[in-house]
Order: structure tokens, then C-alpha cells, then sequence
């Protein structure tokens, strides 16, 4: 089990991670979601050691292991660079942690052919890392790093210099691969997506602060601020100010939506909506859905779905609608809003949804 | 077309000049060591006519020759050895740490090289006469570290630079301990880098003249001390002394060699 106790990291006159204080379980993937320079990579350096916290105190399985070297801490760390020993074989590199270990041949070498069996790197054990694919590349750090057989497993946006074909492979084995050494496994992404299909917890960061850290579906369907919906959110989160009164919502005198069902609770006065882009469509969808009239701006066709950008009010969004959805830019259409999905946060960010507790 | 044409068929005359302007001293040089001394002051010849290797031989018999010889490898490696060793440490912690005035620092080092090594003449001869270093191989060794540290830690810092830093954390949690990680892990990776340092400190030492002459008398005496003091005792022996050029110039053709391909890198200090 990793505590962080109140850690804070400061440099200079810059917090890099404001006091946090989060608990990860043995056998637990949890996944650090947040943008770039969201403080993943910080954090993850304070677990492991390789930096030390200003402030706050670091335990692993209730010792405190503060300012312990990173060589005596059980930790294993895959960067999003492929980072191996060049001047080693594929082997070498593999072998290379039991190596320093001192453990004795025959159990390196059956460990070092063991991992390479499941990452699929039997063929290359006797290339140098850079004759090989990026894929081959990074899984070989990820085989170092699993001989190590480590306490704890730092996975540093492992995916995110390789294609996309090998990046959903190795995402499924992942977890798979490093579920029976009932480790704290961490895993740093900026992909929302990525965090919903590696399922487990998640801890979503947004400027050096921990905004929520839950179950994966959990923070994803009840995020409980702001922040932490916007991290969330791929494509972007549809933002809009407005105004309760009632049973209304307002943007301005002229239109209303009905308050939905959910969001009765919500005291009157001024509230942040939000929603997914998927929760606006050309069709109604349901009978509970809110017409509004937008006007189209540009419509981004990837594939099976569109995201059609739109601007309702000087508020920007985008809507998903599954399949090729082309607009005629400029013009005005008509859109429906589900307002049974819609989140509604106070002015200082908390969510104000039922669902969530009233907290 | 006729154009391009006549351009093609002139362009060899520049190149081939050129080369011909850099190989005449040397092949000349090479020249005079094949022939006796009475066909060198005698009529011009192209090649030798009665061609010799008596040259050679005297430098190869005669201890006040080859111990020229001996005596400047010695120092020479023993200083490339002392500043690549001396300079791998520093180069380190400038690649690796920020500190105070690290940057100040680091570019006096390069200033150090500036200086001619003549104005270090003086304060050198008169501290290792203190010191009771005159006529030793490790006192020109040392000095020549003054020049030689700075270049080093340049040219070491620029390809360890390129080294990402995320290697040295991996190794670190692999369970490396300093030491062993930079022996096993990096050392490796800078080879060409190493390389090349110990090629310019080699070069340097080798060719320099002035305080490798000023700190030795007899027992350290380099070699191209030995040719220039040949040239005021008894006449001009100008076979032996072309034959003693010929093997001056060898070791740093060898040497250059094995660093030939890296060699450009090493001229910008790494920063390639």
C-alpha cells in the first residue's frame, strides 16, 4: 500500500505538486489522468523516489520510506521515451536489474525468456535496443520492468510514442501482465479514453493538485468539480453559464431549458452546465431533450463519427453524431440536448448533481 | 549541355591541385629520409636514386633518438589517461547538476585554452623546480592538464549531454549504484565520445613543444626537443632528422584513424 501525506513539491518559486494526500492499494491499477505539465510525471517521481517532496511524507506498507534512495525502494518505472541500455542486448537489458540483484544464472535466465515470452521479444533477445521497433523497444522496458518484480510499477504514458495499432495491443495486455505480481501499479495518461478502458481508479490532475480520485467509471460519470469533468472529457466538454430560477435554466430572458429531473435540488441562482458532445444530436433522442438553435461552424469528419462544431451564444461546442454529418458552415440548425446527462457546478467549481451526494 | 559538360571536365583541377599542395611537404619530407645526406645537398631528384634506410637506422640504435621517441609517448599517455580520468567526473555533474555559477564555470574552463601556453612557461619551470619535478615525464603531464582538462570536459559534456538523463534514473531503479552505473551503463555510451577527448589530448600533448621543452633536460627530453637541438650540434644531419619527421607524424596518424569518424563531432566539442 502507497500513502502520500500531505506531499508537496516545490521549485523555485513553483509548486509542481500542491499538498496531496492519496492512498493506492495493492493489486490496484490506478491511473493518473490529467493534460501535459498537469503534474503526472512529478508525482510519479516523488513515488518513486527519484525526487524528493518539499513537504509531507511518502509511506509504503505503513514504512516511511521519505528520502530512501530509489535503489533500495522496490520500484519499477517505464518512461514514455523508450529508455533502454543501448550498449546491451535486448537480454542484457532484461537481465539487467536481477544482474545488480545478484541473483544466480539460471533463475535470470529463465526469468529474462520467461518475460520476453509474454512481451513477444523471443526473436530479438540477442539485438541492441536500437535495432529494433519503438514497440519492441518499449517492451523492452516494460520487461525490465517486470523481472524486477517490483512493490511498485510507475507506467509514465508508456503508449503514447507508439502507433496506434501496437498502443491498444499492449494497453490490453498491460494490466493483464502485471495484475499477478500484486503490485501498486500507477499509470500516467493524458487520454481519457485510455483511463475508461484500463478501468481501475483514477486520480485526475489539473495543475499540480489531485482533483479526484475514485473509481475510473465513477470520477468519469460523477466528477466532482469542474476541473475534474473538463480533465475528463474527450472530445472537450460543451460549457455554458446560466442561470436558475425555478424550474428553468437560463441563459437569457428569451429561452429556457425545463430543469431536469435531477437537478431540481440545484438552489436557484447562477450555475455552470456541462455535457458531453455526445449528449447533443440533430435527432431527438429522447422526449426529455432540449431544442436549441445553433449555428454550425465546421464539421470534422473522422471516420464513423463527425464532431460538428457549433456556436450556441458565443458558447463554443461540439456535438458527436455518429456517422458523416456535414453542415453548411454559417447556417443555423436545430439540435437536441439529452438534459438528462447534464452536470450543473456552483461558482466555485463543486458539482451541484444529486447523484454525487450534494457533495 | 556543353556547358555542364566543360564544367565536369574541369571541375578535378581545383581538388586535385589542392591535395597536391598538402602532400608535397610530406612527401618530401618522406622523401629526404630514403636518401643519404650527400644526395640531399647534391642534385634534385624526385624520389631517391640510391634509396637508404640508414636514416632510420640511427634513429632506431641510438638511445639519444628513440628514447625521444619513448619519452613523449610516456607523458603523452600518461597525460591523456590523468585528463580523460580527471575530466569524466567533471564533465558529469555539468551535464547532469545545475549549481552556482555553474555556467560561469564552465566557460572559464574553456578560456584556459585561450592563453599561449608560453605565459604558462615561466610560472611552470619555476614551481616544478620547487617541487623537484624537472626532468620528469609526470610534470609535462600535468602541465599539459591545463589544456587538456578544460578541452576534455567540453568535448565529454557535449556527448554526455546527449545522453537522456531518463537512462541514468532507469538504472538507478534498476538498483544501480553510482559507480557501477557509470562504469557499466554510461561509459558505454559515450565511448565515442571518450574517444575522440583522449584523441585531442593526445594531439595536443603530442605536438606540443614549448613546455614539454622547458620542464626536461635529459631524462624526460620529447622527441621534438631532440630534433631541433640536433639541428645546432655537430652539422645538419638532414636524412636522420626527415626520418625522425616521418615517425613523428605517425602515431597521430594512427591515432586519428580510429577516430576518424567522429572527429567532426569532436570538433564541435560534442555538439553535433
Amino acid at each position: 500500500m502507497l500513502e502520500l501525506r500531505n506531499i508537496e513539491k516545490v521549485v523555485g518559486e513553483e509548486h509542481h505538486i500542491h499538498p496531496t494526500s492519496l492512498v493506492l492499494e495493492r493489486g490496484t491499477l490506478n491511473v493518473l489522468l490529467g493534460p501535459t505539465l498537469s503534474g503526472k510525471t512529478s508525482l510519479m517521481r516523488l513515488m518513486a523516489g527519484l525526487d524528493v517532496p518539499t513537504a509531507g511524507s511518502i509511506h509504503f506498507d505503513g514504512q516511511d520510506v521519505t528520502g530512501v534512495r530509489v535503489q533500495d525502494r522496490h520500484v519499477a518505472m517505464v518512461y514514455q521515451q523508450f529508455i533502454n541500455y543501448p550498449a546491451m542486448t535486448v537480454y542484457e537489458n532484461i537481465a539487467s536489474p536481477m544482474r545488480v540483484a545478484g541473483k544466480d544464472k539460471a533463475t535470470i535466465d529463465r526469468e529474462v525468456r520467461k518475460a520476453a515470452e509474454l512481451l513477444k521479444l523471443t526473436p530479438y533477445l540477442d539485438r541492441t535496443p536500437l535495432n529494433l521497433s519503438g514497440g519492441q523497444q518499449q517492451r523492452t522496458a516494460l520487461a525490465r520492468a517486470l523481472v524486477k518484480n517490483a512493490s511498485l510499477v510507475l507506467l509514465d504514458e508508456p503508449l503514447a510514442n507508439l502507433d496506434y495499432k501496437l498502443r491498444e495491443e499492449l494497453r490490453e495486455e498491460l494490466p493483464r501482465i502485471f495484475s499477478q505480481s500484486g503490485a501498486v501499479f500507477v499509470y500516467a495518461t493524458t487520454e481519457p479514453t485510455e483511463a475508461l478502458l484500463l478501468g481501475g481508479r483514477t486520480a485526475t490532475l489539473s495543475q499540480g493538485r489531485v482533483t479526484q480520485y475514485g473509481e475510473t467509471i465513477e470520477v468519469y460519470r460523477r466528477p466532482a468539480d469542474l476541473l475534474t469533468a473538463i480533465t475528463f472529457a474527450d472530445p472537450p466538454l460543451n460549457t455554458i453559464g446560466m442561470t436558475k430560477t425555478g424550474h428553468g435554466l437560463h441563459i437569457d430572458e428569451q429561452q429556457a431549458i425545463p430543469v431536469p429531473p435531477h437537478l431540481v435540488s440545484v438552489p436557484d441562482g447562477p450555475v455552470t452546465i456541462a455535457f458531453h458532445p455526445h449528449h447533443l444530436s440533430v435527432q431527438p433522442v429522447s422526449d426529455t431533450a432540449a431544442r436549441l438553435s445553433v449555428q454550425a461552424l465546421i464539421s470534422e469528419i473522422a471516420g464513423s463519427e463527425s464532431f460538428v462544431h457549433i456556436d450556441y451564444r458565443g458558447n463554443r461546442w461540439v456535438m458527436l453524431q455518429h456517422g458523416v454529418h456535414e453542415v453548411e458552415p454559417d447556417t443555423m440548425i436545430d439540435v437536441h440536448l439529452d438534459t438528462r446527462h447534464l452536470m450543473a457546478f456552483g461558482e466555485d467549481g463543486r458539482s451541484l448533481n444529486a447523484t454525487t451526494g450534494g457533495a | 549541355m556543353n556547358t555542364s559538360d566543360t564544367k565536369r571536365s574541369w571541375s578535378w583541377v581545383i581538388p586535385t591541385l589542392y591535395i597536391l599542395f598538402l602532400i608535397v611537404p610530406i612527401y618530401w619530407l618522406v622523401n629526404m629520409s630514403f636518401k643519404s645526406n650527400s644526395e640531399i645537398l647534391g642534385n634534385f631528384s624526385l624520389w631517391p636514386q640510391s634509396p637508404t634506410i640508414r636514416n632510420y637506422m640511427v634513429i632506431f640504435t641510438d638511445p639519444s633518438w628513440y628514447n625521444g621517441y619513448i619519452n613523449s609517448i610516456l607523458y603523452v599517455v600518461m597525460n591523456t589517461v590523468i585528463s580523460v580520468t580527471a575530466a569524466l567526473p567533471a564533465a558529469y555533474a555539468f551535464s547532469r547538476y545545475r549549481f552556482l555559477g555553474d555556467k560561469h564555470l564552465f566557460f572559464w574552463l574553456l578560456t584556459n585554452r585561450m592563453a599561449p601556453p608560453a605565459v604558462f612557461a615561466l610560472p611552470f619551470f619555476q614551481l616544478y623546480s620547487a617541487f623537484g619535478l624537472i626532468d620528469t615525464h609526470i610534470a609535462v603531464a600535468i602541465a599539459h592538464c591545463l589544456f587538456n582538462v578544460p578541452l576534455a570536459v567540453w568535448i565529454l559534456e557535449g556527448f554526455m549531454s546527449g545522453v537522456p538523463k531518463e537512462i541514468d534514473e532507469t538504472a538507478y531503479i534498476d538498483g544501480y549504484s553510482f559507480p557501477r552505473f557509470f562504469v557499466k551503463i554510461f561509459m558505454p555510451l559515450i565511448a565515442s565520445g571518450i574517444g575522440v577527448a583522449a584523441f585531442f589530448c593526445f594531439m595536443f600533448s603530442w605536438v606540443e613543444l614549448l613546455i614539454a621543452r622547458t620542464l626536461t633536460t635529459t631524462d624526460a627530453k620529447p622527441i621534438a626537443a631532440t630534433m631541433t637541438r640536433t639541428v645546432s650540434a655537430s652539422g645538419m644531419d638532414w636524412g636522420v632528422l626527415a626520418a625522425a619527421g616521418v615517425l613523428t607524424i605517425i602515431p597521430g596518424a594512427l591515432v586519428i584513424y580510429f577516430v576518424r569518424n567522429y572527429i567532426a563531432k569532436g570538433f564541435a566539442l560534442g555538439r553535433v
